[in-house]
């Protein structure tokens, strides 16, 4: 019934670390989702896309080192496209997708709570007709356990040398196209309220200096003139 | 820099490089890729069995999975789900990032402000999500991420239709004129 406390501790620490990366990457979010899907907002393709690359790259290194295995699925085709299809539907009406859901919870978003409740009903759905479903699936193929290498009978680390250089490839694009990114570069509302407050503070030293009642500001005497001896 | 703890965001190349990590430090610990919906069958299986509880013999489901080795548990991934809710509590407290909104504004113009439409769409879409996310064996996290970084056929197959399917819905429900109002 449970796994080993360190295991779970493991997976909750795992867990929080996720949920937190999630939320700073402004995924649990509904406008970002869909953003995506209407090419607004490239947020979640550069955020799966870089986990992709960078995992590859370290989860391949693991394996040949012999400190993890590999985790395949069978590629059960008829699961994973009618699957794929009931998922992207649900995805873009609800807004989340399942991780970003949970996450979304944790933002306090009540349309995501109320998906998440949506989610367990769905899950109870496909265990009730398992019996029916499973025999049905299996029997639109299944191709058991494989990756790309295997298929096209390549070494694995050529496919992740092609993740790196597109994914190289992606980030100049971008930096070429937005110059002014930063590693950590605030969101267009923050911006706006720096902004905003810069303004504020500039206005509240203007009306200071030039207040009579609080007599000539010798800073401010000083800087005009200098000003005027150039 | 302001603290990036208190940022409200961090770029989405810093937090998926920070993902990629992550599933470096889930295989090497645990030995187990990063997914999530897994544990919402097995919650939802454990719940039919303690409400039901002959389901056990007449559906085919539990023996079938405890022959896999896999029978319905509280597992790493169990914890894993509890761990992204109290993530991002953490993360959006820290940044003061929180929204209780129930109607974002996009379906607001399209479908007004009506919160018992937008409730009701979300639980039947929650619900088809993760029918097909169970159908597939795997979610954006699961296919999406860690399935395709194994660089299995499956999950790329899943990831490029699901995404298609998604931007296909999107705009038969939005539009080009929706793409204003993001």
């Amino acid at each position: 019934m449970f796994d080993s406390p360190s295991k779970l501790a493991l997976g909750l620490f795992t867990g929080i670390v996720f949920g937190f990366l999630l939320q700073k990457g402004r995924v649990a979010k509904f406008k970002v989702i869909v953003g995506q899907f209407l090419f607004k907002d490239w947020t979640v393709v550069k955020m799966m896309g870089t986990a992709v690359v960078v995992g590859a790259v370290g989860v391949y290194a693991l394996v040949a080192a012999d400190m993890a295995s590999l985790h395949i699925r069978p590629a059960l085709f008829g699961g994973v496209l009618l699957g794929a299809v009931c998922f992207g539907v649900g995805m873009a009406i609800l807004g989340y997708c399942p991780g970003t859901s949970v996450a979304g919870c944790g933002e306090g978003r009540r349309d995501a709570m109320v998906g998440v409740l949506g989610m367990f009903a769905g899950a109870a759905l496909y265990v009730a007709l398992y019996e029916q479903l499973a025999p049905a699936v299996k029997s639109l193929g299944d191709w058991g356990q494989i990756t790309l290498p295997e298929v096209t009978r390549t070494s694995p680390w050529l496919w992740v040398t092609l993740l790196v250089a597109g994914g190289g490839a992606a980030l100049l694009y971008d930096r070429w196209e937005r110059r002014k990114t930063s590693a950590f570069s605030p969101s267009l509302p923050e911006r706006a309220r720096a902004q905003h407050s810069a303004a504020l503070s500039f206005s509240k030293e203007s009306q200071r200096v030039y207040d009579p009642r609080n007599g000539p500001d010798r800073r401010h005497c000083r800087a005009v003139i200098s000003n005027r001896r150039r | 820099m302001a603290n990036p703890l208190t940022m409200k965001s961090w770029s989405p190349y810093v937090a998926g490089a920070g993902i990629g990590l992550l599933s470096w430090f889930a295989f090497a610990s645990a030995d187990h890729p990063i997914g999530v919906t897994t544990a919402f069958e097995n919650s939802a299986a454990l719940v039919e069995k303690a409400a039901v509880p002959e389901v056990e013999q007449t559906n085919d489901y539990f023996a079938k999975k405890k022959a896999e080795g896999k029978p319905p548990r509280i597992d790493w991934e169990w914890m894993l789900v509890i761990g992204v809710f109290i993530g991002a509590i953490l993360g959006s407290t820290l940044s003061g990032d929180r929204g209780s909104a129930v109607v974002p504004p996009l379906w607001r113009w399209r479908f007004g402000d009506s919160v018992f439409k937008r409730l009701v769409v979300a639980f039947v879409a929650g619900a088809l999500m993760m029918f097909g996310a169970r159908l597939a064996q795997g979610c954006t996290s699961g296919h999406g991420i860690s399935w395709t970084l194994q660089l299995a056929v499956s999950s790329w197959i899943f990831i490029i239709v699901a995404f298609g399917v998604g931007t296909a819905t999107v705009w038969a429900i939005y539009g080009k004129e929706g793409a204003q109002h993001v």
